[in-house]
C-alpha cells in the first residue's frame, strides 16, 4: 500500500520518535532491575522516578500518587475492584455512566456478580451525564463514582470538575477513566477533585502496554496485582523500565505541546466536520459540538452501513473505525450511540475519524472528497435510501 | 478477513438497481440488525428469470452475497432459483467468515421473498416455497438530523 492516512488515533497512536529514543537505552545498556541495590540499578530507578514526576506533572498530581500499570484496562480494573473492596464497610454501590469504555462497564458487570450494585447514568443527546441525575443517584452506601473524562467514540468531554465537586461534597470517591483525555486536554486532579484516574501510554504517542493509575494520597485502594513490593507495595511485578520511561517522556511532550497542538488539530478537525456536513446530506455529527476531544470526529451517514464504508476507505489507504454491529462483532451497534438516543439503523452508519497532529489539510481534503463518493455509491445501493427518496418526492 | 471473491463482488457488485414493474420483489432483513436486502425479479412467461436487480443496506459480506445471489439466479427457472441455497452462495464466494454466514442466509431469503411475491401476483403455487418472514423494521421518522 502507498500512503496511509491514519485516522484511528483513538484506537492507538504512533510512538513519538523522542519517546522511542528515551526508551531504547533501557532495553540494552541499562537493563537493570530498578529494585536492586547495586549502583547499576540506580540509573533505571532514576529513569522511573523521572517518569513518575513527568506523569504526575501532566495532571497536577504528586509523583508519589502515580502507580505504573500495564495499561488503561488494568488501571480501570484496579480502581474499581480494589476501591470497592477496600471500602466494603461503607457499602457496595458504584455510580457510572452508560457510555463508559468496556474496561469500566464489564468490570462493573463483574462486580454486580459479586454483590455490588451499580447505577448506570443516562447521557443526553450529546453524550453528557446530568449532574442532577448524579446527585440523585448518590446513596449512603455509595463508595465510588466512575465517569470517563472523555468518550472514546464520540469524543464528548464529561463535566468532570462538576462530578468531582459533587463527589467531594458527598464524601464519595471519584474515579475517572481518562484514557482518551490524558495528554489531550488539561486535567488537574486537585482542582477537579479526582481521587483516582486511569491513563494509557499508547493513546498519546507513548508505548503500548503502559499505563498509570493515579491514587490520591489517603485513598485506601488496595493491591490488584499481588506479589513483590514494587510501587510502594501496591502493584507487584518488575517495573517495565523502558515502557515507564517512554510513558514519562510522552507525558512531558504532551504537556509541553498541548496548547499549540490542540489549536492546530481543532482547526483541521473543524474543517473536516464542516465540509462533510455541507457536502454530504443526511449526515449527523455525533457528540458535543464544542465540548469534545480536539481530534475526534464521529458522523452517522444515514442509509449506509459502517463496515462497508470502512472497507472502501481502507482501499484508499484511509484507516477509520465504526460503531456498527458488523465492526463490533455483535448484533448491536455501539452502546454509546444507542445511549445518545440514536435508532439502531442510524447507529449502524457511524464513522469515527480521529486525527493526529500529523493529519494535514491535504489529508482531510482527500478524505472528505472520497467519503462523499463512497457515501453516494453505498446510498445508490441502499434500499433504505431508495424508500426515503420515493417517500419524499 | 474476506476472500478475494467477496472483495471483488463487494467492489464491483453485479446487478445493482431496481426493475420497474417487476414480476416479483422481496425485501428481507432488519435495519435494527444492520442488514436489509431487496431483490427484484423479471420473470418471463416460461418462468425463466430474465433479469434480476438488488439493493442492499449492510456490510461488505451482505453486499457481496446479494451480488452473487443475483448472478446465481439470473437465467434460471423459478424452480432452479429456489434451489439456490445460502450454501451455494457462500461456496461461490469461496467462503465467508463465520460471523457473516447470516448474510448468505439473508440472500437466500431475499430470493425466496421475491419469488413469493411473484407467486402471489400470478396466483400460482411454487412447490417448496414458503411465505418469507418480512421483518424489515420501520424506519424511525423522528428527525435526528
Amino acid at each position: 500500500m502507498d500512503k496511509i492516512i491514519y485516522l484511528d488515533n483513538a484506537a492507538t497512536t504512533k510512538i513519538n520518535e523522542e519517546v522511542l529514543n528515551e526508551m531504547l537505552p533501557f532495553f540494552k545498556e541499562i537493563y537493570s532491575n530498578p529494585s536492586a541495590v547495586y549502583s547499576f540499578a540506580g540509573k533505571a530507578k532514576a529513569a522511573v522516578d523521572k517518569a513518575r514526576e513527568q506523569a504526575a506533572g501532566l495532571i497536577g498530581a504528586k509523583p508519589g500518587e502515580i502507580y505504573f500499570t500495564a495499561g488503561g484496562s488494568e488501571s480501570d480494573n484496579w480502581a474499581l475492584k480494589e476501591t470497592i473492596q477496600a471500602y466494603s464497610s461503607k457499602g457496595k454501590h458504584i455510580i457510572t455512566s452508560k457510555i463508559e469504555h468496556h474496561a469500566v462497564l464489564n468490570t462493573c458487570k463483574y462486580l454486580e456478580g459479586h454483590g455490588c450494585e451499580v447505577t448506570y447514568l443516562d447521557v443526553d443527546k450529546d453524550g453528557k451525564i446530568s449532574l442532577e441525575d448524579l446527585k440523585a443517584a448518590i446513596r449512603p452506601d455509595t463508595v465510588l463514582i466512575s465517569v470517563m473524562a472523555a468518550n472514546n467514540e464520540i469524543g464528548t468531554i464529561e463535566p468532570i470538575a462538576g462530578i468531582g465537586k459533587i463527589a467531594h461534597e458527598n464524601g464519595v470517591l471519584f474515579h475517572t477513566d481518562a484514557v482518551q483525555a490524558y495528554g489531550h486536554i488539561p486535567i488537574n486532579v486537585d482542582e477537579m477533585n479526582i481521587d483516582l484516574l486511569s491513563a494509557s501510554g499508547h493513546k498519546f504517542n507513548g508505548p503500548k502496554g503502559t499505563g498509570i493509575l493515579y491514587i490520591r494520597k489517603g485513598v485506601k485502594t488496595s493491591s490488584f496485582i499481588h506479589g513483590g513490593a514494587q510501587e510502594r507495595n501496591r502493584r507487584a511485578g518488575t517495573l517495565n523500565v523502558p515502557g515507564i520511561a517512554g510513558f514519562g517522556k510522552a507525558a512531558q511532550i504532551a504537556k509541553d505541546t498541548m496548547e499549540e497542538r490542540n489549536i492546530k488539530v481543532t482547526h483541521i478537525r473543524n474543517c473536516l466536520v464542516n465540509r462533510v456536513l455541507e457536502e454530504i446530506p443526511y449526515t449527523r455529527l455525533n457528540g458535543h459540538r464544542t465540548d469534545r476531544l480536539p481530534n475526534n470526529v464521529n458522523f452517522c451517514f444515514r442509509f449506509v452501513e459502517g463496515e462497508s464504508m470502512i472497507i472502501l476507505l481502507d482501499q484508499l489507504g484511509i484507516c477509520a473505525s465504526s460503531g456498527s454491529a458488523c465492526t463490533s462483532g455483535s448484533l448491536d451497534p455501539s452502546h454509546v450511540l444507542l445511549a445518545i438516543g440514536l435508532p439502531h439503523e442510524i447507529a449502524h452508519g457511524s464513522l469515527r475519524l480521529t486525527l493526529s497532529e500529523e493529519t494535514s489539510m491535504e489529508d482531510i481534503s482527500f478524505v472528505a472528497r472520497e467519503l462523499k463518493k463512497i457515501i453516494e455509491k453505498l446510498r445508490n445501493m441502499s434500499p433504505l435510501y431508495e424508500d426515503f427518496i420515493k417517500n419524499h418526492k | 478477513m474476506y476472500s478475494e471473491k467477496v472483495m471483488e463482488h463487494f467492489n464491483n457488485p453485479r446487478n445493482v438497481g431496481e426493475i420497474e414493474n417487476p414480476s416479483g420483489v422481496g425485501t428481507v432483513g432488519n435495519a435494527k440488525c444492520g442488514d436489509i436486502m431487496r431483490m427484484y425479479l423479471d420473470i418471463d412467461g416460461q418462468g425463466v428469470i430474465k433479469d434480476v436487480k438488488f439493493k442492499t443496506f449492510g456490510c461488505g459480506a451482505a453486499i457481496a452475497t446479494s451480488s452473487m445471489a443475483t448472478e446465481l439466479v439470473k437465467g434460471k427457472t423459478v424452480n432452479e432459483a429456489l434451489k439456490v441455497t445460502n450454501k451455494a452462495v457462500m461456496e461461490a464466494l469461496d467462503g465467508l467468515p463465520p460471523v457473516k454466514v447470516h448474510c448468505s442466509l439473508l440472500a437466500e431469503e431475499a430470493i425466496h421473498a421475491a419469488l413469493w411475491d411473484y407467486a402471489q401476483k400470478n396466483n400460482i403455487v411454487i412447490e417448496g416455497l414458503e411465505k418469507p418472514v418480512e421483518d424489515i423494521a420501520e424506519i424511525t421518522e423522528e428527525e435526528v438530523y
